[in-house]
């Protein structure tokens, strides 16, 4: 059977919510939405859920600020404790305060580049990976609705295509698989 | 879509849609460069090369190539690093501070201040690293393992958390402004014919498909980032001031610090963001996007935060003299009746006395004014370090070892030659790059648009 993908091209944000609004109304999924920027409001409509990447963040910097900590430790107190201008390395809970600068650097050094480095693996966007917008206009000023009958086995090509010609649809284009 | 008060100005100008946008920043792009780009960049270009031999010569040299003597140990190396770190604050505060206050006028200026950050700092870490003397050793601030006994560096010296600070603030930054760049590089690699531009700005881009998902992520990402770089920047001039405050010199330690270098940090940020922009609008033909309520807007900033460093200026020499300690209040009145007067008062006139003069709305929304006070507060700026560094150094406790500091022609050859370097680099970024976030433009587009906006009150009104 062959597989047909429907891309609904709209020329504004709020005439794409009106149109996936619809198609999932009427029971439609939705496979993806192309944009040229962030459309707000879309996600809970065609059903994507919050991304965890703060919760990456965190967790790299929590990793980030023990990483630190252990380091200053075995670095200043326990491997080679130096007495500079009378200020010995004691106790690392007596020179904590002077630790603070580095460890808080370090935290979010490695909680931006964790989270960075998550979220570029995460969206498939890395040097050398090809484009997979349907369309090169989808990056400039036109709104793409993605549709594919192999989600939607109990609705015709015809019946979406009706469907989304009713909404303010700017044009619609089918490619088969 | 937010919708927004009639009476708020439009941060876009003219009857623009999103094509026009890709277009307008885009098509410079693509197109051959204007001739007064060639001319910018020949002049950039061969200051950078001067600076660049300016460098090796003092590598090479050794750092008794600059003026420096026994008394005046530091000069024109900490001023230049500290001048250009606090340059570079505007960028960060301005994608990651206004975000978190969901200012919208931000999304005309945050790329280019990113990039004159990224480029600020690489100068300004030019400087450590060359008054090392040797740079070739510059990889001992790291903890590594070595040969003397495993002796590592010290994490109680404030020197050493400015190698944190510093590589941490670049990094980040470096990643922010790319992750951001990232949509746009999509756009221009989407819209060039030329098949080698395509190839290039597809290798840039990292295959960015736009889809829903990646936007969600997009913006959590951004608004993750913005919430830990806003804490970053403020340690980051507070850590460059710990340098100082947490020395015995008096003049230099001083509890008031680190707010007084950030927000000086942000007021010359805030100075060198004008005067790059208001060329960049104009050779650049921007006006539509960065429109005089943009320049109104930074000159606000300019003064609440020159204002801020008045009162920090203020307070810190009524301190030095209620305080009691004679030698505290003897460097402060050596700094504004000593030799080095004319650099105290250049100070005070440029950074506390001039930027005062935006409270009159003419003068703040007036653009060829602005870029005037823009090179006066970056001056000022320039001072402000040069006078905590040199004159609280030039006298000594002894008299018999104070001394005066005289730049050698390698001390003003180096500075030149950064400037020249940042300006070459931002002036490739001005021709390689998308010069505004395209992408996030677009998205306030109908918020806060002109035509869309003055659609909306004739709306109202029928």
């Amino acid at each position: 059977m062959s597989n047909t993908v429907i891309y609904a091209v709209y020329e504004d944000p709020e005439q794409l919510k009106d149109g996936a609004r619809k198609l999932v109304s009427n029971g439609i999924k939705v496979k993806d939405v192309y944009s040229p920027f962030p459309v707000h409001g879309l996600d809970p409509i065609i059903g994507i859920k919050r991304t965890r990447l703060a919760i990456v963040a965190f967790m790299f910097g929590i990793f980030g600020m023990s990483l630190a900590l252990l380091g200053i430790w075995y670095f200043n107190i326990f491997d080679w404790p130096m007495n500079i201008g009378g200020k010995p390395s004691q106790a690392f809970y007596k020179n904590l305060p002077a630790f603070i600068p580095v460890t808080f650097e370090f935290t979010v050094l490695c909680a931006a580049h964790g989270m960075a480095i998550t979220y570029l693996i995460r969206n498939k966007t890395l040097p050398g990976m090809p484009a997979r917008n349907p369309d090169p206009r989808s990056t400039d000023d036109k709104f793409i609705i993605e549709v594919r009958t192999a989600d939607n086995h109990g609705h015709s090509v015809e019946a979406i295509g009706g469907l989304l010609r009713s909404t303010s649809v700017f044009e619609i284009n089918e490619r088969h698989y | 879509m937010h919708s927004e008060a009639a009476i708020r100005q439009p941060l876009i100008l003219g009857h623009k849609t999103y094509h026009d946008i890709t277009n307008d920043i885009v098509g410079p792009i693509e197109n051959k460069a204007s001739r007064g780009w060639y001319i910018l960049f020949t002049i950039a270009a061969i200051v950078a090369a001067y600076g660049t031999g300016c460098i090796l010569y003092l590598i090479s040299k050794g750092i008794g190539a600059w003026g420096l003597n026994k008394t005046v140990d530091w000069a024109w190396d900490i001023t230049n690093f500290v001048w250009w770190v606090g340059i570079g604050h505007a960028g960060t505060l301005i994608s990651a501070v206004l975000l978190l206050f969901r200012q919208k006028w931000r999304m005309a200026i945050n790329r280019s201040a990113e990039a004159m950050t990224i480029f600020a700092v690489i100068m300004a870490a030019t400087f450590p690293g060359i008054h090392m003397g040797r740079i070739w050793m510059s990889y001992w601030v790291l903890p590594l393992p070595n040969q003397f006994g495993s002796l590592w560096v010290n994490f109680n010296s404030p020197l050493l958390w400015d190698v944190f600070a510093i590589s941490t603030y670049f990094s980040v930054s470096l990643v922010f402004w790319y992750i951001g760049l990232i949509p746009d590089f999509a756009t221009i690699r989407d819209k060039v014919t030329s098949p080698g531009m395509k190839k290039v700005y597809s290798i840039l881009s990292f295959g960015w498909t736009g889809n829903a998902k990646a936007w969600t992520r997009f913006e959590e990402v951004s608004l993750v980032l913005a919430g830990i770089a806003t804490p970053l920047v403020f340690s980051v001039h507070s850590v460059v001031s710990f340098d100082f405050a947490t020395s015995v010199i008096p003049g230099w330690h001083t509890t008031i610090f680190p707010p007084y270098f950030v927000s000086g940090a942000v007021f010359s940020g805030f100075a060198m963001v004008q005067t790059l922009l208001l060329i960049m609008r104009k050779v650049m033909h921007l006006e539509a996007y960065i429109t005089r309520k943009h320049v109104e807007y930074m000159n606000i900033v300019i003064i609440v935060t020159g204002s801020i460093v008045g009162v920090a200026y203020i307070t810190e020499l009524f301190i030095s003299w209620y305080s009691g300690v004679e030698y505290e209040s003897y460097a402060f009145i050596n700094r504004a009746t000593g030799p080095y007067w004319w650099a105290y008062w250049a100070m005070m006139t440029c950074n506390v006395v001039s930027p005062q003069v935006f409270w009159f709305k003419k003068l703040r929304t007036h653009l060829g004014f602005t870029f005037f006070m823009s090179i006066i507060v970056n001056i000022g700026m320039w001072f402000e370090r040069f006078v905590i560094i040199v004159t609280s150094l030039h006298r000594d406790y002894l008299p018999s070892s104070w001394n005066m500091f005289h730049p050698t022609w390698v001390d003003v050859g180096v500075f030149l030659g950064t400037l020249g370097i940042f300006s070459t680099l931002y002036l490739l970024f001005a021709r390689f790059f998308p010069v505004l976030a395209l992408n996030e433009v677009k998205s306030i587009l109908k918020g806060s648009g002109e035509s869309y906006k003055n659609d909306a009150a004739k709306h109202h009104h029928h």
